[in-house]
């Protein structure tokens, strides 16, 4: 096998592949859409909100992004920075929090 | 490929390291667009963070209710309301968008011109009505009086984040189009099979293309995801 055939392989996949993870991520949506349907609440509204929500951006990036295929320095760059996302949601959730305590005190309870 | 090492570096993160450290270009043997399209998709997923984030800050601290997004964006079929039924169909319009693109770059490396094509076409038709959804959500809001700075569901900070989020994403969406449109047209020209010299470079045309334009198009669709389960759904 020559490199350009090797090359070509590399890029092109089996249509099979694409219809599945089209139909799962019609059913994922239709799940998630299913949520508010039937009006779940609390816990079990927000675990299952984003555990739609991961699969299908798991499999966006992985398979129609080609990230699966692609190679292994890039995926780490690209990966890596959003460890930093998290932090920051972490950082502003605590935030959130301590404002919102702020507020309840000084507007009802008035300091 | 005139580097040889391409084909017998190591699996996992040796590999990587060989490919960071080798003294000459990283990430070989990926199409140098394909890296900036990736670069800027990184970029890009920053700016929606930080809107996202801000969005919960913003929800988590007020102190007045939320408006209920199931009961705010319900539309009435035949009398009966049914909850978040117009941002279902977006959704599964975009997602339908989002396989075409798919298909189309899987066309485009195997040199099928007419319907990487057609795919395309059907990819910004897709895109286009997601687009005239969004304006119809928009004017309906707008007339039932949500404005960035009051509306009548509940917390004002309701609107600022809801025009700033979808609209921001909207762009995305319409800039999308735009970019579909004049590569489906220059997919059924034969640009890429001639390999014609694009309008503002000399370097010759490829279906590389077509996967760079469809790395974008999956990250709209991606960021839809978000915005759905966080702002819709939560």
């Amino acid at each position: 096998m020559d490199e350009t055939q090797k090359k070509e392989q590399a890029t092109t996949h089996k249509i099979g592949i694409y219809l599945w993870i089209w139909g799962l991520l019609f059913l994922l949506s239709f799940f998630s859409y299913m949520v508010d349907w039937f009006a779940f609440q609390g816990f079990l509204r927000w675990t299952l909100i984003l555990i739609f929500m991961f699969l299908k951006a798991g499999l966006i990036m992985a398979f129609f992004m080609h990230l699966y295929w692609e190679r292994y320095a890039l995926v780490n760059v690209l990966l890596w920075p959003m460890t930093a996302i998290v932090g920051f949601i972490i950082l502003m959730a605590a935030e959130a929090k301590y404002t919102v305590f702020t507020r309840l005190l000084y507007f009802f309870i008035g300091g | 490929m005139s580097d040889n090492s391409l084909n017998n570096l190591p699996e996992g993160f040796k590999g990587m390291s060989h490919d960071m450290g080798s003294d000459q270009t990283a990430f070989k043997g990926v199409q140098w667009g394909k890296v900036m399209m990736w670069i800027f998709l990184l970029s890009d997923t920053f700016v929606f963070s930080c809107f996202l984030i801000s969005y919960m800050k913003g929800r988590t601290s007020t102190v007045v209710d939320w408006p209920n997004t199931s009961e705010v964006f319900s539309l009435h079929v035949g009398g009966v309301p049914v909850p978040l039924l117009l941002i279902a169909i977006m959704t599964f319009v975009l997602i339908t968008s989002s396989g075409t693109m798919a298909l189309a770059v899987k066309y485009g490396y195997e040199k099928n011109r007419k319907m990487c094509g057609w795919l395309i076409l059907a990819t910004a038709i897709g895109g286009l009505t997601f687009v005239g959804m969004q304006v119809f959500e928009w004017s309906k809001l707008i007339h039932e009086g949500v404005r960035p700075w009051e509306n009548p569901f509940g917390a004002k900070q309701f609107g600022s984040f809801f025009f700033m989020i979808t609209g921001f994403h909207g762009t995305h969406v319409s800039i999308g189009v735009i970019f579909l449109f004049i590569y489906a047209r220059k997919v059924f020209r034969g640009d890429f099979d001639e390999g014609k010299r694009g309008f503002f470079t000399t370097m010759k045309s490829d279906y590389v293309a077509i996967e760079i334009l469809g790395l974008y198009w999956h990250f709209v669709d991606l960021v839809w995801v978000f915005i759905f389960a966080f702002f819709y759904l939560w």
